[in-house]
C-alpha cells in the first residue's frame, strides 16, 4: 500500500525525470547543499570571529587575511556572510515545517468537514489579504524580536496557502470511490483523513514547501533589513545589509556580497520547486505531450 | 451583473471583519500591557494614562472593539500616538509619493511583461524564451532590496545618470520626479515583470493549442493577428488574476523600495509608525492596504466578462 502510495507521487522512472528538468536544478541542489554545508559548518570556514569588532580594520578592501573586506567595525565580512547563512537556512527549514504541518492539518478538516469550511476559509481570505510584511513587522515588533517570534511572525501569512492547496485537494479525492467505499465500510473519519486523502496532498505540497520556504528566507532577509528582524547582533543577511545601508555609496560590497548570497539560496530553493513541480505535477506532463 | 455584483462586495465584508479583528487583537492578546508595549521601558505613569486614554484600553474588550469599528465605519481611523495628528491625515499626506511609484511600476510592468511572455510562449523552446524564463526565475529570487541596490549602484554611483535616492513631487518638478522614480519602480517591477511574463507565457500556451487558433492560423491570418486578436485575448483572464494577487507583493515592495530609495510615501510611514511603535497608525495601515487588495482583486475579477465574453455573471 505505502509502495503504491509513493509510485502515485512520484510516476516517473529516475531517467525521465532528468531528461525532463535538465541541468539547472542540479545546479542548483548542488549550490543549496554547499550553503547548507557552510552553515552547518560555520566556525569551520569561517577564518575570523564574524563579531569581533577590530577598529583599526575598518571599511578594509578585500585581502588575503579578509577575503571580502571588513565592515564599519573592521568585522571580516566574509565570516559574517558565512554565518548568516545559518539563520535565513534555519528560519527557512523552520517556517517550512511549521506551516506545512499546521496548514495540513487546518486543510484536511477544512477540505472534509462542510461546517468547518465555510468559517476556516473566511479567515484564511482574511489573512491572505493581509500583506504578508507587513504583519510579520507588526508582530515581531509588538512580541519582540528573537528567532521564535521572527518565525512564527512568517509562519502566520503562509499557512493561508498551504491550507488552501490542502483544501482543493481533498475536495477533488474526496469525491473518490475509495474514499466512498472506506466510509461506507466505517472506516472511522481520522483513518480515512489520515490514511486517504493525506497521502493525495505530498506531491503538491512537496512543490509548495520549496516555495513557503524561499518566500520565508525572503521575509526574514527583509524583516533583519528593515530592524524588524532577530537581534542586530546575530549576523544574518538582511542585518549585515541593513548596517552597511549608512556606507552603501562608501562601499557598496558591504551590501552587495551578503546580497548575492541571499539571491543565490532562494534561487536555488526556487529552481529546485520548478523542477520538482515539472516532475510531480500531471498537468505539466500533459501540456507538454 | 448587479446581483453578481452585490455578492462579491458581500462577501468582502466577512474578509475584511476577519482582518479588523486580527489587527485589533494582534496588540490586546500580546502578552503584557498594551500601553507598557506601546510606550517602551522608560515611559511614564502619565504617558502610560494617555495612550490607555486615546486607545480607551481601560474599558471592556468587546466595549473597545465595537466602539473602534464605530469610528472606523464613519471613516475615524484613530488619532497618532506620536504626533496626535488624526491617521487619515498621516495618510493623506504621504499616499501620493506610493500612488505614482506603483501606477508607473504596474504599467511599466504590463507594457514590459506581456510582450515577453507572448514571444516566449510564441517561440516556445527557443533561445528567446529560455531568456525569459530566466529572467522570470531571477526576478522572482533575487531580493527587492538588493536589486534596487544594485540598480543604485550602476546608474546612479558608477554611471552618474540619475540620482541615488529621494522624492519630488510631479507637481513641483517633473523632471526631478521622473528622474527619481526610474529606478524605484524598476525595482518594483522586476518581481512583477517575471510574475506576469511567466503567466502570459503559460496561458498562452494553453490557448494556442486550442482548435481555433488552428482555425485562424488556416484560414492565412497573419501570426501577428493570429497571438494578439485570437489567441492573447483568451489567455487574458489569468494574467488578470495574476496582476491581483502579485498586488500583495507589490504592497510588500512598497514597504522595501520606500526605505531603499528614501521615499517619504505610505511604506516609509509603516516602518516608522512600527518603530515608534505607533499602534494607530499601524491599524490603520494594514486595514487600508488589506482593503486596497480586496478592491483590487474584486475589480479584477469584475473585468472578467469584459476580456472573456463567455464569462457572465
Amino acid at each position: 500500500m505505502a509502495e503504491k502510495t509513493l509510485r502515485g507521487a512520484f510516476p516517473l522512472s529516475t531517467r525521465k525525470i532528468s531528461a525532463r528538468i535538465g541541468i539547472a536544478p542540479i545546479i542548483a541542489a548542488v549550490v543549496l547543499l554547499i550553503i547548507i554545508l557552510i552553515a552547518i559548518f560555520a566556525p569551520l570556514v569561517a577564518p575570523h570571529d564574524p563579531l569581533l569588532q577590530n577598529p583599526i580594520e575598518r571599511l578594509k578592501p578585500p585581502s588575503s587575511d579578509h577575503l571580502l573586506g571588513t565592515d564599519n567595525y573592521g568585522r571580516d565580512l566574509f565570516s559574517r556572510v558565512v554565518y548568516g547563512a545559518r539563520v535565513s537556512l534555519v528560519i527557512g527549514i523552520g517556517v517550512t515545517i511549521l506551516s506545512v504541518v499546521i496548514g495540513l492539518a487546518v486543510g484536511l478538516v477544512s477540505g472534509f468537514f462542510r461546517t468547518a469550511d465555510a468559517v476556516i476559509m473566511r479567515i484564511m481570505d482574511g489573512l491572505m489579504a493581509m500583506p504578508s510584511v507587513l504583519l510579520a513587522i507588526a508582530i515581531v515588533s509588538l512580541v519582540g524580536a528573537s528567532i521564535w517570534t521572527v518565525m512564527a511572525a512568517i509562519t502566520i501569512p503562509e499557512i493561508p496557502r498551504v491550507v488552501r492547496l490542502v483544501r482543493s485537494v481533498v475536495l477533488t479525492a474526496r469525491e473518490e470511490p475509495y474514499v466512498e467505499a472506506a466510509i461506507a465500510l466505517g472506516t472511522s473519519m481520522p483513518r480515512v483523513l489520515w490514511r486517504h486523502l493525506m497521502p493525495n496532498t505530498f506531491a503538491p505540497l512537496t512543490v509548495q514547501a520549496t516555495y513557503v520556504c524561499a518566500s520565508a528566507i525572503l521575509t526574514e532577509a527583509i524583516l533583519s533589513f528593515l530592524g524588524a528582524g532577530v537581534s542586530t547582533e546575530t549576523p544574518t543577511w538582511g542585518n549585515i545589509m541593513a548596517e552597511a545601508r549608512v556606507f552603501f555609496q562608501l562601499k557598496p560590497s558591504l551590501i552587495l556580497w551578503p546580497g548575492l548570497a541571499l539571491s543565490l539560496c532562494i534561487l536555488s530553493i526556487n529552481l529546485l520547486g520548478d523542477a520538482a513541480r515539472d516532475v510531480l505535477d500531471p498537468r505539466m506532463g500533459k501540456r507538454e505531450d | 451583473m448587479p446581483i453578481y455584483l452585490a455578492r462579491r462586495v458581500l462577501a468582502a465584508i466577512p474578509v475584511m471583519l476577519v482582518v479588523a479583528v486580527f489587527v485589533f487583537l494582534l496588540l490586546r492578546l500580546t502578552p503584557g500591557d498594551p500601553a507598557a508595549i506601546l510606550a517602551g521601558d522608560m515611559a511614564t505613569p502619565e504617558q502610560l494614562e494617555r495612550i490607555r486614554a486615546t486607545l480607551g484600553l481601560n474599558d471592556p474588550i468587546l466595549v473597545q472593539f465595537v466602539r473602534w469599528i464605530g469610528a472606523l465605519l464613519q471613516g475615524d481611523f484613530g488619532t497618532s500616538l506620536i504626533s496626535s495628528t488624526p491617521v487619515i491625515d498621516l495618510v493623506a499626506d504621504r499616499m501620493w509619493p506610493t500612488i505614482w511609484i506603483a501606477l508607473i511600476t504596474i504599467t511599466l510592468s504590463v507594457i514590459v511583461a506581456v510582450p515577453m511572455g507572448v514571444v516566449a510562449a510564441w517561440k516556445q523552446g527557443s533561445w528567446v524564451d529560455h531568456l525569459v524564463m530566466t529572467f522570470s526565475v531571477l526576478g522572482f529570487s533575487i531580493p527587492v532590496f538588493v536589486i534596487g541596490y544594485l540598480l543604485i549602484k550602476v546608474f546612479a554611483i558608477d554611471l552618474r545618470w540619475l540620482p541615488v535616492q529621494g522624492y519630488k513631487a510631479p507637481s513641483q518638478d517633473l523632471a526631478g520626479f521622473a528622474s527619481r522614480a526610474v529606478l524605484p519602480a524598476l525595482t518594483l517591477a522586476s518581481i512583477y515583470i517575471a510574475l506576469i511574463a511567466r503567466m502570459t507565457r503559460a496561458s498562452l500556451l494553453d490557448v494556442l493549442n486550442e482548435d481555433y487558433v488552428r482555425t485562424a492560423r488556416a484560414k492565412g491570418l497573419t501570426e501577428t493577428r493570429v497571438l494578439f486578436r485570437h489567441a492573447l485575448r483568451n489567455a487574458a483572464v489569468p494574467v488578470m488574476t495574476v496582476i491581483g494577487t502579485g498586488f500583495a507583493l507589490l504592497i510588500s515592495g512598497v514597504v522595501v523600495t520606500e526605505s531603499v530609495y528614501n521615499i517619504p510615501g505610505l511604506g516609509r510611514l509603516t516602518v516608522d509608525s512600527i518603530f515608534a511603535r505607533d499602534y494607530p497608525v499601524i491599524q490603520a495601515l494594514i486595514l487600508l492596504t488589506s482593503g486596497i487588495y480586496v478592491l483590487v482583486n474584486l475589480l479584477i475579477d469584475l473585468s472578467y466578462s469584459l476580456l472573456d465574453p463567455r464569462i457572465r455573471y
